[in-house]
């Protein structure tokens, strides 16, 4: 390399030149998740917005059973880390405690829509002023790959390994429009993040989950559809054109319901 | 002093709780303990201290919602009977793990399975030897009255806190269910958000600049800091001896002793008034707090008597313990009914006479 001294640098490094800087609301922790998985992005996403509505002081999190068991350590907020399914019992409790708290769960697949789905519904249905943020990767990828609710028809993982089929495993489980229609949801929908539009877009709903709790306004649930390259056991850019090509053909992106009332049909 | 009424053990349970400051409640309905939840709905606390009141979907998403609560520094509790306690296991477990302080009242009734809603004594393992998964231990306190029902709220807070552990309070569907007349305490307000940060330090309310991030949770993956967790949670239980708590009636002369627990305690109270009145020199040795559990006390009680004889509502479980305390040298006895069969004073008097006194 060349000879490149500390002055050289000097001139560039200045607050003007900034042009991105990792957020204060994320550790400095490396992240344990596996390269190309989609949680990393929705952590900083989330980080993001905490900082940018200056809410850090006022967030408490809550991290599930599953990949983002540990999520306390890359978010710089207070958190809980929940039995396997239960998180947003645990939301609830706190958001009623602490009303002027924003209180967000984040979960998995099997966490949210398996052993979780009862908490899941009646906290929704009682409309808990909390955002549920579901990260739905199709698979259990913590465990190792096994078979989630949300896994596709003919999905090859390791408790299906001749593919999913309706007789042995039932239906591929769209707990998003269910809740949906729920009176106590007042903004649900789905997205993606392994493109930058979907990012941007992610971040916005995020956003808007943060300002309906400040505003009371019921339970937000924002369903993300991941890549888990390492169950799907593909290399990220096959996984990624996999998951464009199946599982949003069956996990539709886009609002389901806003402001209280559904946007699209189910 | 407080005023006084006359009351269910259940409903000087919801009363209490309204009285000690509570932040929340969550529950689901089990009998013989549904009078708590619908006390505290008709008495509508959130419109006076705030009180949160809610009933949940499950006993699992309950003991969950005391997690959260609890784990963001709130005083909370639960109530339920012995099937909803077994649902609660796991929740149990992990508030242990992550020493997070609440009350949770159990009003046992018959089992194994849905059994019977009549009282039993059934849960002494579950409740003091684990009954979740993994090493921990509950602060287990047994009422043998409604005062106690009352009285057992604000000292199990004080316990739970102390010790930032779970709290159990080990009732049954006598205490819960009969009517007794109860001198309630003056209220405690609630702790105010200053409070809070100041006494629970550990606890998520909220991230602020002057402090790291606070973190609940059960889970360490790094063998070596977990096991020094174990073994610091170890020397926490062993600690709650200097609170263990007991009462003796008529001991001090006592050739022969009944040790009992909770409504049996009540039935032996008048078993000693009848063998007394027949010359026997028989006295009670009343259990307050099943964990910690007083061995020393009862081994030095062994010394001055010739026998004991446990009551309980069950094949025997407390029994062990006793036994455990005693050595070899003492002869303990168990006395029993089981399917939600109360003994009355005169066959726990007999069976003292037959199996302790003449055996």
């Amino acid at each position: 390399m060349a000879d490149v001294t500390l002055d050289v640098w000097k001139d560039i490094i200045k607050p003007e030149n900034l042009v991105y800087r990792r957020t204060p609301v994320m550790t400095d922790n490396t992240l344990s998740y596996c390269p190309g998985c989609g949680h990393g992005v929705v952590h900083r996403m989330l980080a993001e917005v905490i900082e940018e509505m200056g809410i850090q002081d006022k967030t408490i999190g809550i991290a599930p059973v599953g990949c983002s068991v540990l999520a306390y350590e890359f978010l710089n907020i207070d958190m809980q880390q929940a039995a396997h399914g239960r998180a947003t019992a645990l939301a609830t409790a706190i958001s009623r405690l602490w009303p002027d708290r924003f209180v967000v769960s984040y979960q998995g697949d099997g966490d949210l829509a398996a052993i979780g789905t009862n908490e899941t519904i009646h906290a929704c249905n009682r409309g808990e002023n909390i955002l549920i943020i579901f990260i739905n990767n199709g698979i259990y990828g913590m465990t190792g790959g096994q078979l989630a609710p949300t896994t596709l028809l003919g999905a090859q993982t390791s408790t299906s390994p001749y593919g999913r089929n309706v007789e042995l495993h039932g239906y591929s489980f769209r707990i998003t429009e269910l809740v949906a229609q729920l009176p106590g949801t007042y903004y649900v929908t789905r997205q993606a993040v392994h493109k930058p539009a979907l990012v941007r877009k992610l971040k916005k709903a995020i956003r808007q989950g943060f300002e309906n709790i400040k505003n009371k306004k019921g339970t937000s649930f924002i369903e993300v559809v991941s890549n888990c390259n390492s169950g799907w056991k593909m290399r990220p850019v096959d996984a990624i054109k996999w998951l464009e090509d199946n599982m949003l053909a069956y996990y539709q992106l886009g609002d389901i319901k806003v402001n209280g009332e559904l946007v699209r049909q189910i | 002093m407080g005023e006084i009424r006359l009351m269910k053990g259940n409903e000087a349970f919801a009363e209490a709780a309204i009285r000690a400051g509570t932040d929340g409640y969550f529950g689901y309905p089990i009998t013989p303990q549904s009078e708590v939840i619908e006390y505290l709905m008709a008495a509508k606390p959130w419109e006076t201290t705030g009180m949160v009141v809610l009933q949940a979907e499950s006993e699992i998403a309950s003991i969950n919602m005391l997690y959260g609560g609890a784990g963001a520094g709130k005083k909370v509790m639960t109530s339920s009977s012995s099937p909803g306690i077994s649902l609660m296991m796991e929740g149990i477990s992990y508030m242990a793990g992550a020493e997070l302080p609440c009350i949770i009242l159990n009003v046992v009734r018959g089992g194994p399975g849905l059994g019977t809603i009549q009282p039993s004594q059934s849960d002494y393992f579950q409740a003091t030897k684990g009954g979740g998964h993994g090493d921990y231990r509950l602060f287990v306190l047994a009422p043998a009255s409604v005062q106690e029902m009352a009285d057992f709220v604000p000292l199990g807070y004080e316990m739970a806190f102390k010790y930032r552990n779970p709290v159990m309070i080990l009732s049954d569907g006598v205490i819960g269910q009969m009517m007794e007349k109860v001198q309630l305490f003056d209220p405690i307000p609630r702790w105010t958000e200053e409070e809070i940060i100041q006494k629970c330090p550990w606890a998520t309310t909220g991230k602020t600049p002057n402090r790291e991030r606070n973190i609940i949770t059960s889970l360490d993956l790094d063998p070596a800091r977990q096991e020094k967790h174990v073994l610091k949670l170890k020397a926490k239980y062993e600690s709650m001896q200097q609170d263990v708590r007991y009462e003796e009636i008529e001991v001090d002369d006592a050739d022969y002793l009944f040790v009992a627990y909770g409504s049996s305690a009540r039935v032996c109270q008048k078993a000693v008034k009848l063998l007394r009145a027949d010359g026997y020199k028989v006295g009670l040795f009343r259990l307050i707090t099943l964990f910690p559990f007083p061995y020393k006390r009862i081994e030095e009680l062994s010394h001055q008597t010739k026998g004991m004889m446990t009551v309980e509502m069950s094949l025997g479980q407390m029994v062990e313990d006793v036994r455990l305390a005693v050595g070899k040298d003492q002869k303990v006895v168990h006395y029993g009914r089981v399917g939600g069969i109360v003994p009355n004073p005169i066959e726990v008097a007999e069976a003292m006479k037959n199996q302790i006194i003449g055996g």
